[in-house]
């Protein structure tokens, strides 16, 4: 009797489906659905501003950003080139998972960290720098609850990233999809900022 | 003898000991569970305790109504209350509710051991149940929108951030779960259809709290701070009113066309007629995020030129009336695959089908409200609207209780008792909804419980409502006492995985 005969024939072919890239997934998701909308009632704020007058009278301008106030653009700026640097250094991690390189991906991960703690730094500084109060007006109080938002998800990011770097040290590096998950969602936090930096920050 | 008695003694104390020990390491074992079925259990009991407390707030809303002289409750009360009334029935009754039925039943559908990210599962049930309690303590000390108290009104902000919070965090994971978990050879089209239809619901609930969550930053915000912006606690009803109502509650509904086709589908015991046809209805329902997500109410007016009526009905059919193609399409391919000669009723389709003749019944109302010729916003009508859907979910979870339970607590339920509370459930509905649809065409204003006149019996409508709401008490109360029994003492479960799931191949 040959034992090929007997042999069980192959079952279906197992699937990978990585349960944590589709939930970073849907996180960046929902993290872009609040943000979305935030920008949504920002907009819709804005355009229903009344008019006034510029202050040399050429012009009418919608009196929504008070004219004592000044955006801080070289911070607000260095926070988006931050964001691309953090982006880049993202997928350097995921490079030197794939190649089961464990110093790069941990070096990856904490450059990362590390400019994630820099945009902490930065949106703290644009807060220093305006000196608004958030009891000051209406685009003072949306202004702080559209960055404060921003904030925490950069904090959630960096919560991300040392979940990712204390398992890269700690000797997991067949953990792939940890870190391309994170990767996943540096890239969503930065696609949000980019939406959030080219409404409050630059159309003002 | 003595020596006897104290041996019995010890030995009764020990059994009491054990018996002590035994509760307490259940309880233990349910509040720190990441078993599926645990955690669906959970949720079905809790938020069905809740519906007892919502019915009966609605009771007391209708009957404050029947006499427009005079008030039972207070002011402040009546304003809490009509708020309350609204967040429960989506908040802390239907959303959980479908919600732990299908972190109960997905993961055994699509041969899955266990829910993915049980445990963000868990921390996602205490956020929903501490929300809605921090919520309901709000709402009893004036905290609610347009209460009086300020601590209690950010009290209220910060419990319905809970309650978002604790259902994304189950959405995710019923969302994950069936897209990451399924066994292996089964594709996404071949998972069952109310698998399917918790896999819509999820990313619907995914992608529409987020929205109302940053509104309610703002709001928040603004009502810690400068109080002027958006309306301090009134801005809750101007920012967030379209969470508290359809087409929002819409979503919620979607698992109500899963039960239905997936009891169907087993009672024929063969191939479904058009499945992808069905998978289709299922999605479409969930058409109605877009105008969730938009912020907006969609409306038609039937006059002036062609060129304007176009131009307000192709946004009302899109954002409103999609979704009810989606239910018609379900509930006619339910209806062709029971022409079927092999069918066989089964007592959980009789509830399971009323259901869903209640939200479609209170889907087609929400569409005929948007048309503004007809004067109804403002009206009870939108409330009749409300109800009609939540119990008709309520009604659908009868059916998808009594139907998936033995699967889930390992004993059968009764067929009569269950059919019998479905016709008292589909008269319950009928009477504290449709009432106010007739009020609400003689203008009834809505949240006012005195000073409102209309040529008609006012009286009689808000006392039918009344005694719907009571009456739907007493299914609720009855069906948990029914199941209490059944899945305790009842006959064990003998069906077949075949039996209780439908054959996707045929």
């Amino acid at each position: 009797m040959s034992t090929t005969a007997n042999a069980l024939g192959a079952g279906p072919k197992m699937i990978v489906r990585r349960p944590i890239l589709v939930l970073a997934g849907l996180l960046s998701t929902v993290s872009a659905m609040v943000m979305g909308s935030m920008l949504a009632i920002w907009l819709d704020f804005r355009s229903n501003a009344p008019l006034r007058e510029s202050t040399d009278g050429t012009k009418m301008l919608r009196d929504w950003l008070p004219e004592n106030i000044k955006i801080p653009e070289v911070a607000t700026n260095t926070m988006m080139m931050t964001f691309v640097i953090t982006c880049v250094m993202a997928q350097w991690a995921i490079y030197s998972s794939r190649r089961n390189d464990s110093k790069h991906t941990s070096l990856a991960l904490g450059v990362v960290l590390l400019t994630e703690i820099a945009l902490i730094n930065a949106q703290l500084a644009v807060y220093t720098q305006m000196g608004i109060g958030v009891r000051d007006g209406s685009y003072m109080t949306m202004f702080y609850a559209v960055t404060a938002t921003m904030l925490a998800m950069i904090v959630v990011c960096t919560g991300f990233t040392l979940l990712a770097l204390f398992r890269s040290i700690g000797g997991r590096s067949g953990d792939k999809d940890l870190v391309i998950a994170h990767a996943v969602y540096c890239y969503a936090i930065s696609a949000i900022f980019s939406m959030l930096w080219l409404v409050v920050y630059v159309q003002k | 003898m003595t020596a006897v008695e104290v041996g019995s003694s010890a030995t009764s104390s020990g059994v009491q000991s054990a018996t002590k020990s035994n509760f307490l390491a259940t309880v233990a074992a349910y509040l720190m569970t990441n078993d599926h079925r645990r955690l669906g259990r959970m949720l079905i009991s809790i938020s069905a305790i809740f519906a007892l407390a919502t019915a009966v707030e609605g009771a007391l809303l209708a009957a404050e109504r029947i006499s427009t002289s005079s008030a039972l409750l207070g002011s402040d009360i009546i304003v809490q209350l009509f708020s309350a009334f609204r967040f429960d029935l989506i908040y802390a009754v239907t959303a959980p509710l479908m919600l732990g039925l299908a972190v109960a039943v997905v993961p055994m559908q699509i041969g899955a051991r266990s829910l993915a990210f049980a445990r963000a599962a868990l921390l996602g049930f205490y956020l929903w149940f501490f929300g809605v309690v921090l919520v309901g303590t709000a709402y009893l000390n004036n905290g609610g929108p347009g209460g009086g108290d300020a601590e209690m009104v950010d009290l209220y902000f910060g419990g319905l951030g809970l309650v978002v919070a604790g259902l994304l965090l189950i959405s995710a994971s019923v969302a994950t779960t069936v897209l990451t978990s399924r066994r292996a050879g089964m594709t996404l089209i071949e998972a069952p259809i109310f698998s399917w239809s918790a896999l819509v619901t999820s990313i619907s609930m995914l992608v529409t709290l987020p929205v109302a969550v940053g509104a309610l930053i703002f709001v928040a915000v603004d009502h810690s701070y400068e109080r002027s912006t958006f309306g301090a606690s009134d801005g809750v009803n101007a920012w967030l009113g379209w969470a508290f109502g359809a087409p929002q509650v819409f979503l919620v509904a979607i698992p109500t066309l899963g039960v239905l086709a997936q009891i169907v589908a087993t009672m024929t015991k063969g191939k479904q007629p058009l499945r992808g046809g069905l998978l289709i209805g299922v999605g479409l329902m969930s058409t109605a995020m877009l105008a969730s997500v938009t912020q907006t109410s969609h409306t038609v007016t039937f006059s002036g030129g062609l060129g304007e009526i176009a131009k307000s009905l192709v946004p009302y059919l899109l954002f409103n009336d999609l979704s009810i193609l989606g239910v018609l399409i379900v509930l006619g391919l339910c209806l062709l695959a029971m022409k079927n000669e092999r069918a066989k009723l089964d007592a959980a389709f009789v509830p399971a089908f009323l259901g869903v003749g209640m939200v479609l019944t209170g889907m087609i109302g929400s569409a005929v409200q948007k048309i503004t010729n007809l004067n109804l916003a403002n009206t009870v009508f939108e409330e009749g609207v409300l109800v009609y859907v939540t119990y008709g979910v309520l009604l659908s979870s009868i059916g998808a209780v009594s139907y998936f339970g033995p699967r889930i607590w390992g004993r059968q339920m009764p067929s009569t008792p269950v059919i019998g509370l479905g016709l008292l459930g589909f008269l319950a509905t009928v009477l504290a909804s449709l009432p106010f649809f007739i009020a609400g065409f003689a203008d009834q204003p809505a949240a006012t419980v005195t000073d409102f006149k209309y040529s008609g019996p006012a009286w009689l409508w808000n006392s039918l409502v009344t005694v719907g709401h009571l009456l739907m008490t007493l299914v609720v109360l009855s069906f948990i006492g029914l199941a209490m029994k059944s899945f305790r003492k009842g006959e064990l479960n003998t069906a077949t995985s075949a039996d209780l799931f439908e054959s996707v191949k045929g």
